[in-house]
C-alpha cells in the first residue's frame, strides 16, 4: 500500500511516497523498515510505542497502536 | 597522545569537531593552529550532542544525533565526514518485558572510543541514563553491564525528576589507558562509578563529593557529577566538575577531595566542563558559571573566564584575556571545552550563545574562530590521521 513520507523522513526513501505491505500498522513498518534499514527506530521506540511527537495517520485518522490492523 | 609540535613543519594539524543544537561543524586547523577551514553543516537541523574521532584508526568519526521529533540515531563516517551511514543498530535498551514500563532511549549523550588494545570497540552514555557498547565500530550496539537493569543502579539513577532539565545523563565514559577493564562513568544525577572487572560489575566512586544541603550524601542519587576527566599524563588522577564544586581524586584512594574552595569566592566552584592536560597531571582548566540561588546557568557576572591549576587544584588563576569583559551571559557546556596535545597546549571552548574560542597559550590568551553557530553542545580536538 501508499505510504506518505513526511520531508523529515525522506532522507531514507529518497521520496514522498513507499510502497510497504502489512496486515497491521506494525507489520507495515516492518516491512517499511526491510525496504529503508532504520527508518522504524526514528518513529517508534525500543518498547513499540509510536514516539512522542510522532503522528500516524491511517486513511486520515491517527493511529494510536501498532496493533491497528490496516483494511 | 602524542605530543605535538604547533609550528613544526609536518605536524599533524588538530581539528575541532563540533555538535550543536542544529548539527555538525568540522573545523580544520593548518600547522600553525591560526586559520580554521571550516567543513559544515553535517546533519542540519539534528540536534548533535556529541561527535567523536577514534584516535585508534584516526578516520572513524561518531555523531550522536536526533531531531526534535524523531528518534535517536548514530551516524559514522570513515572518510573525514565526506559521507555518513546511519548505525544499523543504535543504542536502545532491552524490551522490556512489559513494553509500556520499558525505557526508552531519548538521545545519546556520550561518545567514547574503547581501549587501544580493543579496536572497534566505544561505549555510549544515553537519557534516559544507561551504558551501550559497541564492537564493530559503532555499527551495532547493545546495552552494556548490568548497570541498565540492574535494581540498584535503577534506584540510583532517579527518575527524569532526578536528572538535568533536559534529561538524566550517563556521561564521563573513561577507560583507563593502562588496562581496559578498568572504566568509569558518571551520571547527571547518580554519581561516579567505577569497574575493575570489564564492566561485569560497578560500584560508586562517592567518597568526599558533597551534595545540596538537605541530601543525603551517601546515596548516589543525591549526586551530580557534571564532568570527570583523566589526566593522560598520570591515570591515576582524576579531576571532576561537580554540581558541587571541583574535585581530585588520586587512587587508590577512594575518596575526593574538593580543590575548588580555592577559587575565588565571588566566581564559586559550579561549572559543567573540566579540562585535564595531556601531559600535566597538576594542571587542569574549568569554566565556571552562576549557580546560585535559581542556577542562572551564565558567566558570573555576565564576565566569562576560563580558571586554571597548575599546582592541582591547591591555587586557581583567571585567564580572561580576550574574552568579553561584560555583558556576555553565556556559558559552556559540558562536552564543549577541550585541549589539543601540542606544545603550549591549545585549548577550545564553545558557547551556548553559538561561539568557538580558542587559546594557542593555554589559556593565557583567547580568540574567537567562530561565531554565529547554533548552541554548542560538543567541541573535540581531534587528529585525523
Amino acid at each position: 500500500m501508499k505510504v506518505a513520507i513526511p520531508s523529515a523522513l525522506r532522507s531514507y526513501t529518497e521520496a514522498a511516497e513507499a510502497q510497504a505491505r502489512g496486515a497491521t500498522l506494525a507489520e507495515l513498518l516492518a516491512d517499511l523498515d526491510r525496504g529503508y534499514p532504520g527508518i522504524r527506530f526514528r518513529i517508534v521506540d525500543e518498547q513499540d510505542r509510536i514516539r512522542r511527537h510522532i503522528r500516524i495517520f491511517v486513511n486520515g485518522s491517527q493511529a494510536r497502536d501498532l496493533a491497528q490492523p490496516l483494511v | 597522545m602524542a605530543r605535538t609540535q604547533g609550528t613544526r613543519a609536518g605536524a599533524r594539524r588538530v581539528s575541532l569537531l563540533v555538535g550543536t543544537r542544529k548539527g555538525a561543524w568540522l573545523l580544520h586547523a593548518d600547522a600553525a593552529r591560526k586559520t580554521w577551514r571550516v567543513d559544515g553543516p553535517h546533519f542540519l537541523g539534528h540536534v548533535v550532542h556529541h561527535l567523536a574521532l577514534d584516535p585508534r584508526d584516526g578516520r572513524t568519526l561518531l555523531a550522536a544525533a536526533k531531531t526534535g521529533h524523531l528518534g535517536p540515531t548514530v551516524f559514522r563516517s570513515t572518510d573525514r565526514g565526506k559521507r555518513w551511514k546511519e548505525a544499523a543498530k543504535p543504542p536502545a535498551f532491552a524490551r522490556a518485558t512489559d513494553g509500556a514500563n520499558g525505557r526508552a532511549v531519548d538521545h545519546t549523550f556520550w561518545l567514547t572510543p574503547g581501549h587501544a588494545s580493543e579496536p572497534g570497540v566505544w561505549y555510549a552514555g544515553t537519557s534516559p541514563q544507561g551504558l551501550f557498547r559497541s564492537e564493530d565500530g559503532g555499527v551495532s550496539w547493545a546495552p552494556f553491564s548490568p548497570v541498565n537493569d540492574d535494581p540498584d543502579y535503577r534506584s540510583w539513577m532517579g527518575t527524569v525528576q532526578d536528572g538535568t532539565p533536559d534529561g538524566p545523563k550517563l556521561h564521563s565514559v573513561i577507560v583507563d589507558p593502562r588496562d581496559a577493564k578498568h572504566l568509569y562513568f558518571g551520571m547527571s544525577g547518580g554519581g561516579v562509578h567505577e569497574s575493575v572487572d570489564g564492566g561485569g560489575s560497578f560500584r560508586p566512586l562517592i567518597k568526599g563529593l558533597e551534595v545540596v544541603h538537605g541530601f543525603d550524601g551517601a546515596t548516589p542519587t543525591a549526586h551530580d557529577p557534571h564532568c570527570i576527566r583523566l589526566c593522560p599524563g598520570n591515570p591515576n588522577r582524576l579531576y571532576q566538575q561537580n554540581h558541587c564544586g571541583i574535585y581530585r581524586i588520586d587512587r587508590p584512594s577512594d575518596t575526593w577531595v574538593r580543590v575548588g574552595r580555592s577559587m575565588p569566592k565571588r566566581v564559586g566552584d559550579v561549572g559543567f566542563p573540566m579540562v585535564v592536560h595531556p601531559r600535566d597531571a597538576d594542571c587542569a582548566w574549568v569554566f565556571p558559571m552562576d549557580g546560585t540561588d535559581v542556577w542562572p546557568r551564565v558567566s558570573p557576572g555576565g564576565k566569562p573566564a576560563v580558571y586554571a591549576t597548575r599546582d592541582a587544584g591547591k591555587t586557581w588563576q583567571r585567564l580572561d584575556s580576550g574574552l568579553p569583559k561584560q555583558q556576555a551571559w553565556w556559558t559552556v557546556m559540558r562536552q564543549a571545552m577541550c585541549a589539543d596535545a601540542h606544545d603550549p597546549v591549545g585549548l577550545y571552548f564553545g558557547t551556548t550563545g553559538g561561539e568557538l574560542w580558542m587559546s594557542r597559550d593555554e589559556g593565557r590568551r583567547w580568540q574567537g574562530i567562530a561565531r554565529h553557530l547554533p548552541e554548542i553542545f560538543a567541541v573535540e580536538a581531534a587528529l585525523f590521521a
